[in-house]
C-alpha cells in the first residue's frame, strides 16, 4: 500500500487559557491518500481550526501538543522546527486555502505582490517566470482579465473572484497537500457550486491531495472521496464519504445527518449542547447527548483508528463484544 | 487628489476663524486692561485713555475683531510690544529655527519609535514588551524641562561633549543662505564647519523634544501591529510561508501605521508646545522662546499670531496626514 | 475576580498602582513622614547646598532645606492640583459630551465644533497664556488647566454616548417614557464610566506634568511652596555642582506621572477588548 500523504495519529492538543487547560483535540485520527479529497466535518467549536493550525504548525500561544503524530509524506510535522516549517512546508509542500476570501488578502498590497511573495521564496526561476506561471494559473481558475488582475488590489475583486485568486495561490508552488478551511461558506450558493467544481477539477488535473474542513455535509457529499466526522475534538467515524453518508454508524453521525435539512422529513435537532473543552466529559464526549449511551461510555478511552478506505467507528456499540459478557 | 486637498483646505478655514474668535475673546475677557499694561506703571488716566483710543480699544469688541481680521488678511498682525517690530517679521525670522528643531525631533521620534513599537508588539507580553512599555510610558511622563536640564548637566557641563545652548557657537555668523534654515543654508553655501557646529547644537534640544513623540509613536505602532497580527490575512500569510521578517516589517507594518500616521499629525501640536519649553531652556531662537517672552509680557498681538500660526500648522499637517493615509491604503484612494 | 486576576498579571500596571498608592499616601501623611516637615517654609542658611548624606538623603537646597522632605511634602500640592483640575474638567466635559452625543440637533453640532477648536489649541500655550493673564498663582494655573482639559472628556463621552444612543435598553427606556436627563445620567453614564476612568487616570498624571511646567516657568506655585517644578527652576543657578537639587524633584515628577500613566494603560487594556491577549 502506498504511503498516505497525511496521516494524523491520536492527536491531542490543549490550550492554556484564563480558566485552565482546554483539551481542544482529544485523539484525532484520519488518513489522506494521494490524489484524494478528505472531508473533515464537525460543528463549530469542535476543534477544526485547531486541527488546521496544528497541521500548519501555527498554534496560538499557550497551545500544547499532548501526544500523537502528524505524518506528512513519512515525516512527523510535530518534530519540525518553526524555521523548517516556514522554509520547507508552509506555502511550498502544504498550501492553505482560507475560509473568508474577504479577509484573507492583505488590503494594502496588490494581488500580484502577495501571490509572487510566496513563489519568490519557494520556487526557482525569475520574477518573469513566476508572473507567467501565475497568469497561467489565474486563467485556469477562470479569473477574467488575468494579466491585469495582478496589479489590482483585493478590494477591487468580488468574493468569488478572490476565492479563485486564493485557489490559484494555493497551487502556485505545486504543493503535495492543500488544506482548505471551509473555502465556500462566505460565498453565495451559485458561486459556491462553481468553486467546488473547480476544486474537484484541479485535484484531478494536478494529482494533489486535499484536506477539506467544513461543517457542511452537503458540500462533503458533493466534493469529498473520504470523510472524517469530528465531535468535540474526537474523531468518531471515518470512511468513504459515500459509505458514511449512506449508512452512518456512529450515533453522532446519525444524529448529524438527521439534522441535515436536505434529507430528513422531520428536521430533528440533537438535544443538549457541545461540551466546552474545559469541562469535557470523560471517555466518549458524545455520551451525555447520545440516545444509545451505555454505562461503559464514560469509562471507554477513545480508540482512534485510521482506516485506509475502510470504515472506522469509535463507539462502544461497535467494540468487539468481550467474551465474558456473552457467557 | 487635488479636489480632495482643496476641499480639506476650505473646511479648515472656519476652524481657524473659530480659533481666532476663541483666543480673541479669552484675551479680552481677562480682567487686566491692556491699555493699562501698555501705558506702563506711571501713566496718568489721560495717557491711558489716549492709548486706548489710538489702539482702538475703546471700540466694541466685534469692531476690534473685524479690524484685526482685516489686518490678518493682509498678513499684518500688528506690532510686538517687546520687540517693537511687526509680529509677522519676527515670526518669519524665527520660524525656520523652530521648524528645523521640530523636524529633527520628529525624525528621531519616527525613526526610533516605529521599529521599537514593532519589536514590542512582536514580543507581546514578553520581557521586551514590558520594558518598552515602561520606557515608552516614561517617555510621556518625563518633564521636558527636567530632561533638558539633566542632559545639559551631563553632556554639556560635565562631559563637555555638546554645546550648552544656542543655535550656533559665539563668533560664528549664520550663512546668508536663501532658505533661512541654518543647516540647509550652510550646506548650500558650502560652509561645512558651520553645518557641523549647527548640528552639534541641534542634538540636545532635538533629543529632548523628541522623547514625548518617541513614546507616543512607539505606543501607537505597538497597538497597531498587535491589532494587525490578529487579522485573518496575517494567518494566511504565515500559512503561505512568507519569510518571517518580510511578513512583519513589510506586510504587517504597512497595515499598522494608519494610527501612527494620525499620531504624527497630532504630535505636531505637542511638538510646538514642547518647543516652548525646550527653546527657552536651550536659548533656541525660534517661535517657542518668542512665545514665552510674549506670554511673560502679556503681548496679546504676538499671542494671537502665534496661536493662529500653530492652528495653521496643525491644519496643514492634518491635511498632509489625510494624504498620507490615502497613499498607504488603496481603499481610501478609490473612495476619494 | 477574573478581572482582578488579569490585572495582577499585568506587571507594569501593578507597578503603576503601587506608585499611585504611594503618592496618595505621601499626599495624606506627608507631614508625618517627612524627616524635616518644618522645611516646607523654614530656611537654614548654614547648611545650604549640602550633597546627599545620611542626614539629608537627597541633599539640601539653596536655602538649606532638606530636599527629601520637600519632595514628600510636594506630593500633596501636586495631587491636589491634578484632582481639582481633572474633577473640574470632568464636570464640564462629561455633561457636554453626553448632551452632544445623545442629541442630533444644532446644539450637539455646536458643542462638538467648539470642542474641536479647543482641541486644536496648543494646550500648554493656552494654559500658560491664561495663567499669566489671570496673574501667576496656583489657583489661576488650576483654572487654566481645567479650561484646557475638558475637551478631552467631551470627545470621549461624545463618542461613547453616540455608540449607545441606539442601544436596545435606551430604546426601551424611551419607550416607557423616561426623561432624557434620567436616561443620560442614570443609564448611559454608568455604562461609559470605564473609558472615563481610564481617561481621568491618565489625565491626573498629565496634569501633574503640565502643572510642573507651569511651576517651572514661574506661573504656578510660588515660593516657598514645596513644588517639584518650582524646585527644578530654582536649581538652575546652582548647576552642575548641586546636581541633586535638580535631580530629585524632577525624579519625583517622573515617578508620579509614570505611576498614573502605567495604571491608566493597564486599566485601558482591561477595558478595551481590542488589545486583549492573543486568541
Amino acid at each position: 500500500m502506498a504511503m498516505p500523504v497525511l496521516e494524523v495519529e491520536a492527536l491531542r492538543v490543549a490550550i492554556r487559557g484564563d480558566e485552565g487547560m482546554a483539551r481542544i483535540l482529544d485523539h484525532i485520527a484520519f488518513r489522506l491518500e494521494t490524489g484524494r479529497i478528505l472531508g473533515v466535518v464537525g460543528e463549530s467549536g469542535c476543534g477544526k481550526s485547531t486541527l488546521i493550525r496544528t497541521i500548519l504548525g501555527i498554534l496560538p500561544r499557550g497551545a500544547q501538543v499532548g501526544g500523537g503524530r502528524v505524518m506528512f509524506e513519512g515525516e512527523d510535522l510535530l518534530a519540525f522546527s518553526e524555521a523548517e516549517l516556514n522554509r520547507q512546508v508552509r506555502g511550498s509542500r502544504i498550501s492553505f486555502i482560507p475560509q473568508d476570501p474577504y479577509l484573507a488578502l492583505n488590503p494594502v498590497f496588490t494581488v500580484g505582490a502577495q501571490l509572487l511573495e510566496t513563489m519568490r521564496r519557494h520556487r526557482h526561476g525569475t520574477r518573469q517566470d513566476h508572473r507567467a506561471e501565475l497568469v497561467r494559473l489565474l486563467r485556469r481558475v477562470q479569473l477574467p482579465d488575468a494579466e491585469a488582475a495582478l496589479d489590482r488590489y483585493p478590494h477591487q475583486f468580488s468574493g468569488g473572484q478572490r476565492q479563485r485568486l486564493l485557489i490559484a495561490a494555493a497551487l502556485a508552488c505545486a504543493p503535495r497537500l492543500v488544506v482548505a478551511d471551509e473555502p465556500t461558506t462566505a460565498l453565495d450558493v451559485t458561486t459556491q457550486q462553481q468553486i467546488l467544481l473547480l476544486l474537484r477539477e484541479l485535484v484531478e488535473e494536478t494529482g494533489v491531495s486535499m484536506l477539506f474542513v467544513t461543517h457542511d455535509l452537503g458540500v462533503v457529499a458533493e466534493l469529498c472521496d473520504d470523510l472524517c466526522v469530528i465531535y468535540a475534538g474526537q474523531s468518531v467515524e471515518t470512511g468513504l464519504a459515500r459509505a458514511v453518508l449512506g449508512s452512518p454508524m456512529h450515533p453522532y453521525t446519525r444524529a448529524l445527518l438527521a439534522c441535515h435539512p436536505d434529507r430528513s422529513e422531520g428536521f430533528v435537532g440533537i438535544p443538549g449542547a457541545v461540551p466546552s473543552p474545559l469541562r469535557a466529559p470523560p471517555g466518549c464526549r458524545f455520551a451525555p447527548r447520545c440516545p444509545e449511551a451505555r454505562q461503559g461510555c464514560p469509562a471507554r478511552a477513545p480508540q482512534p483508528r485510521a482506516a485506509a478506505s475502510g470504515r472506522a467507528v469509535d463507539c462502544i456499540l461497535y467494540d468487539p463484544v468481550p467474551v465474558e459478557a456473552v457467557s | 487628489m487635488a479636489g480632495f486637498v482643496l476641499r480639506r483646505v476650505l473646511l479648515v478655514l472656519p476652524s481657524l476663524l473659530g480659533l481666532l474668535i476663541v483666543c480673541f475673546l479669552l484675551i479680552r475677557m481677562v480682567p487686566a486692561d491692556p491699555a493699562v499694561a501698555l501705558a506702563g506703571d506711571n501713566a496718568t488716566p489721560a495717557q491711558i485713555e489716549a492709548i486706548r483710543r489710538s489702539y482702538g480699544l475703546d471700540q466694541p469688541i466685534h469692531v476690534q475683531f473685524l479690524r484685526y481680521l482685516e489686518g490678518v488678511a493682509r498678513l499684518d498682525f500688528g506690532q510686538s510690544q517687546f520687540s517693537s517690530r511687526p509680529v509677522a517679521e519676527d515670526i518669519a525670522q524665527r520660524l525656520p529655527a523652530t521648524l528645523e528643531l521640530t523636524m529633527a525631533a520628529l525624525l528621531i521620534s519616527v525613526g526610533l519609535g516605529v521599529p521599537l513599537g514593532v519589536l514590542a508588539a512582536v514580543n507581546h507580553n514578553r520581557w521586551p514588551d514590558f520594558v518598552l512599555r515602561v520606557v515608552s510610558v516614561a517617555g510621556v511622563a518625563i518633564a521636558a524641562f527636567w530632561l533638558a536640564i539633566m542632559l545639559q548637566m551631563l553632556f554639556a557641563m560635565q562631559l563637555g561633549w555638546l554645546p550648552l545652548r544656542g543655535q550656533l557657537s559665539a563668533g560664528l555668523t549664520p550663512p546668508p543662505g536663501p532658505t533661512g534654515f541654518l543647516l540647509l543654508d550652510s550646506l548650500l553655501v558650502g560652509r561645512f564647519d558651520l553645518f557641523a557646529d549647527a548640528l552639534r547644537h541641534l542634538v540636545l534640544p532635538a533629543v529632548t523634544l523628541s522623547l514625548g513623540g518617541l513614546a507616543t509613536i512607539t505606543r501607537f505602532t505597538r497597538a497597531g501591529v498587535l491589532d494587525t497580527l490578529q487579522k485573518d490575512f496575517v494567518f494566511y500569510e504565515r500559512a503561505s510561508g512568507y519569510a518571517p521578517r518580510r511578513l512583519v516589517w513589510i506586510y504587517v507594518l504597512r497595515n499598522s501605521v494608519a494610527a501612527t500616521v494620525t499620531q504624527i499629525g497630532l504630535l505636531f501640536g505637542g511638538l510646538i508646545a514642547g518647543a516652548v519649553v525646550v527653546e527657552s531652556i536651550y536659548d533656541w531662537p525660534g517661535i517657542g522662546s518668542y512665545t514665552v517672552q510674549a506670554i511673560l509680557t502679556a503681548d496679546s498681538k504676538v499671542m494671537l499670531a502665534v496661536t493662529l500660526l500653530v492652528g495653521l500648522i496643525y491644519a496643514v499637517v492634518n491635511i498632509l496626514t489625510d494624504v498620507a493615509h490615502a497613499l498607504i491604503d488603496p481603499r481610501l484612494r478609490d473612495r476619494a | 475576580m477574573l478581572v482582578l486576576r488579569k490585572f495582577l498579571r499585568d506587571i507594569p500596571a501593578v507597578l503603576g498602582a503601587v506608585i499611585v498608592l504611594g503618592v496618595v499616601l505621601l499626599a495624606i501623611f506627608g507631614p508625618w513622614i517627612a524627616p524635616y516637615p518644618e522645611d516646607a517654609a523654614a530656611s537654614h542658611l548654614l547648611r545650604r547646598l549640602r550633597p546627599p548624606s545620611a542626614a539629608f538623603p537627597f541633599g539640601t537646597d539653596n536655602l538649606g532645606r532638606d530636599i527629601l522632605s520637600r519632595v514628600i511634602l510636594g506630593a500633596r500640592g501636586a495631587l491636589k492640583v491634578s484632582l481639582a483640575v481633572v474633577g473640574a474638567a470632568m464636570a464640564i466635559g462629561v455633561p457636554l459630551g453626553l448632551v452632544a452625543g445623545y442629541g442630533r440637533g444644532i446644539l450637539s453640532e455646536a458643542i462638538m465644533r467648539v470642542t474641536d477648536v479647543f482641541l486644536a489649541l496648543p494646550q500648554l500655550i493656552l494654559a500658560l497664556a491664561l495663567a499669566q493673564l489671570l496673574g501667576p498663582s496656583v489657583e489661576s494655573a488650576m483654572l487654566a488647566l481645567a479650561l484646557t482639559y475638558w475637551p478631552f472628556f467631551t470627545r470621549i463621552v461624545h463618542t461613547e454616548t453616540q455608540r449607545l444612543r441606539n442601544a436596545l435598553f435606551v430604546d426601551a427606556l424611551q419607550g416607557i417614557g423616561a426623561s432624557t436627563p434620567r436616561i443620560l445620567f442614570l443609564h448611559i453614564l454608568p455604562n461609559i464610566l470605564s473609558p472615563i476612568i481610564v481617561r481621568a487616570t491618565i489625565g491626573l498624571g498629565f496634569t501633574i506634568l503640565v502643572a510642573a511646567v507651569l511651576g517651572f516657568l514661574g506661573m504656578g506655585a510660588t515660593p516657598p511652596d514645596p513644588d517639584w517644578g518650582l524646585a527644578v527652576a530654582q536649581s538652575r543657578s546652582y548647576l552642575p555642582n548641586a546636581w541633586w537639587f535638580a535631580t530629585f524633584p524632577g525624579l519625583a515628577i517622573l515617578v508620579a506621572v509614570l505611576g498614573f500613566n502605567l495604571l491608566g494603560d493597564g486599566l485601558r487594556d482591561l477595558v478595551d477588548p481590542r488589545l486583549r491577549r492573543s486568541r
